[in-house]
């Protein structure tokens, strides 16, 4: 099966420190897969090596059909390629409204002038209010996105990653302070999302994790661990003792 | 449900989605028709002509400060070199200005020569009367254009952007930002500013170009009818760089600059290439100062390298400030305000302020009460004059949570502003 990302034998070191250590990862066209790892095991840096925030110093990264290299691309070059990242922190512009985050983030020209020109036809005002009603902010449209709780502020920015039509949806702890009703909520939208394209989500939730019933990948020292079902490698001897044990 | 508020009615123009245009529009109209009616030149004589000088240049002021807004207030790019383009678009018209009004002197002088003079002539003739003053007799390769108007005026816009668009495209491009962004563009302007005082710069040195409220050609037309000219040249050019500005602000692009104030990071992680962005924003805004100073300095009538000097870009930042950023007539507010408030002040007309044995005299100090209202307004009303509209529209900011007020990191936050 071809896959829309092969990250092969990549090393990338901060003074020396070995942050990610000759890691290698695949995702398919529509799968959802969940990295997990304790902290300091390389998530947050294997996402910014994808999505060229830093560079690696050895390895390949290749995308798509046929397959071309990420590496060296600028971060907004990849995001024009179809690389959408959700942050841990919440980060939606608040001075703006809900409908101009999402305006802003919908799949278009990116170019300056053609922004400049831009003006949004009825088709992209329904597409606005039809993303606003899958993350359930149809009623906040108008309101500045900083007047929304914790929780909305996530969907609103879930909401921005959809416009932007990724094929590769890179998602850091959606759940992190969230009610549980906030997510089942959640959980629904990245399972939603993964019908249609890749979805990686980092957790440290566990039980998070097993509802969005999914391949795991276990992060450890900034290489793989064990990959598998989330029953297979919650009995995996070496991911127990060094995640779940003790 | 896609019949929403926000997916009612298309797109209505500019105007009716931005009110705040026609006003301020409607306002700028009013004013030129009273200074019109007023003004020595053409109605009752109740505003002197150099009065009605100091108002076109305060419109020229105005403009510059819509173009600071623009990158500082929408963009988020602290720049301290608009004055340097502002004064590189005053150099550029003044030689035109300056030529061709020396060579009609020349032209006259030499017509009782018993032979016609040759144009070699000629020319010696206008760059000894020119350069003299420096201990030169030949014409500096910077001034092949400025026998033809079309050339300089082209100058006034292409001299500007074209510095702003390479000095712009080395420091975006190596992600210099925040305060480190500042310090090179003032680095820019002292460097500029300081070539222009040598003599050997071709710029007249120290001496500037003078005489610059003479137009070529119309001796005959007094003072207060070319005055008149450039305040409504002024006003128009106000008038349209608001507009201007109010769309480039409006749509999606406003939306992506202020994005980029916000959080650049995430701009970028949306796919818009915040360096092309800030480019742009960073030259149209160099070629609307330019502008604004090919205005300013034939009313001024002389500019000197002084003018280019970083004190002029910091005060620029300084109205802004006061007027409030991030809404284009708050720009214009603090600009009209605090230049007026200055020339009021140092022009020896503020009566002195007796205050038992201090005798404050505000030629020297006003520039500490200016320093003073500009710490006070950054600490206690960071959206500045601007900020009153606020209260009578009661619009609502959102809460910012602690997040930092303005643009740059270490700037005000919102529970220290509170308190």
């Amino acid at each position: 099966m071809p896959q829309l990302l092969e990250v092969s034998g990549v090393s990338v070191s901060f003074d020396g420190f070995k942050a990610i250590n000759n890691l290698s990862f695949s995702i398919g066209e529509a799968e959802l897969r969940a990295v997990i790892g304790p902290n300091g095991a390389g998530k947050t840096t294997f996402m910014d090596i994808i999505t060229g925030k830093t560079r690696p110093d050895s390895g390949t990264i290749t995308w798509g059909e046929p397959p071309r290299s990420l590496r060296g691309l600028s971060e907004s070059r990849i995001a024009q390629e179809g690389v959408g990242r959700k942050f841990q922190r919440p980060t939606v512009f608040e001075d703006q409204s809900v409908a101009d985050n999402l305006l802003m983030a919908l799949k278009k020209d990116r170019g300056p002038l053609a922004v400049l020109m831009f003006r949004p036809s009825q088709a992209d005002r329904d597409r606005v209010a039809e993303l606003a009603e899958e993350i359930g902010l149809t009623a906040t449209l108008g309101r500045k996105a900083g007047e929304l709780s914790h929780g909305q502020k996530q969907w609103l920015e879930i909401g921005m990653l959809l416009a932007q039509e990724p094929r590769l949806l890179l998602v850091d702890e959606p759940a992190a302070g969230m009610t549980p009703a906030e997510r089942e909520h959640t959980t629904d939208l990245l399972k939603e999302a993964a019908k249609t394209r890749a979805v990686v989500v980092v957790e440290h939730d566990m039980e998070f994790v097993r509802r969005l019933e999914c391949r795991v990948t276990v992060l450890h020292e900034g290489s793989v661990l064990a990959e598998g079902s989330i029953d297979h490698v919650t009995k995996d001897e070496q991911v127990i003792e060094v995640y779940l044990g003790r | 449900m896609a019949d929403t508020a926000f997916a009612a009615p298309p797109r209505r123009p500019l105007v009716l989605r931005q009110p705040s245009i026609l006003v301020f529009l409607a306002c700028l109209a009013l004013f030129t028709l009273a200074v019109t009616l007023l003004a020595d030149g053409s109605g009752t004589g109740a505003i002197s002509t150099s009065f009605v000088k100091t108002l076109g240049k305060t419109l020229c002021l105005c403009l510059v400060a819509l173009a600071m807004d623009l990158v500082w207030g929408y963009c988020g790019i602290l720049s301290l070199g608009h004055m340097a383009f502002f004064g590189i678009g005053g150099y550029a018209v003044g030689m035109w200005l300056m030529y061709a009004r020396t060579r009609l002197i020349v032209v006259e002088s030499l017509a009782n020569a018993p032979l016609p003079p040759t144009p070699e002539e000629i020319s010696d003739g206008i760059a000894t009367q020119i350069f003299g003053v420096v201990g030169a007799s030949e014409f500096p390769p910077v001034w092949i254009f400025a026998h033809s108007l079309t050339l300089q005026l082209l100058a006034v816009v292409l001299v500007p952007g074209l510095l702003a668009l390479v000095f712009g495209w080395l420091a975006f491009r190596s992600r210099v930002t925040g305060v480190y962004l500042s310090i090179l563009t003032q680095a820019m302007t002292l460097a500029l500013s300081l070539y222009l005082f040598q003599n050997d710069s071709g710029l007249r040195g120290n001496n500037g170009l003078s005489g610059l409220q003479n137009l070529p050609g119309l001796g005959e037309v007094p003072q207060s009818a070319i005055s008149l000219w450039f305040f409504w040249a002024s006003a128009f050019a106000l008038g349209l760089g608001y507009v201007l500005c109010a769309w480039v602000v409006s749509g999606k692009f406003g939306s992506v600059i202020r994005g980029i104030r916000d959080d650049e990071a995430r701009v970028r992680f949306l796919g818009y290439s915040v360096e092309a962005f800030k480019l742009f924003v960073f030259t149209l805004t160099a070629i609307i100062a330019g502008i604004a100073g090919a205005l300013y300095y034939p009313q001024a009538g002389i500019i000197n390298p002084a003018e280019i000097a970083p004190i002029a870009s910091i005060y620029l930042a300084v109205w802004v400030a006061i007027g409030g950023r991030g809404r284009l007539y708050g720009a214009v507010i603090g600009a009209a305000l605090v230049s007026l408030l200055s020339t009021w002040f140092t022009g020896g007309q503020a009566p002195d302020l007796v205050l038992g044995p201090v005798r404050i005299q505000w030629v020297d100090w006003w520039t500490i009460l200016l320093g003073l209202s500009f710490v006070g307004v950054t600490l206690f009303a960071p959206k500045g004059i601007g900020g009153l509209v606020d209260l009578v529209t009661e619009r609502r900011s959102p809460s910012r949570h602690g997040a930092d007020l303005g643009p740059d990191h270490g700037s005000l936050r919102e529970r220290e502003a509170q308190e």
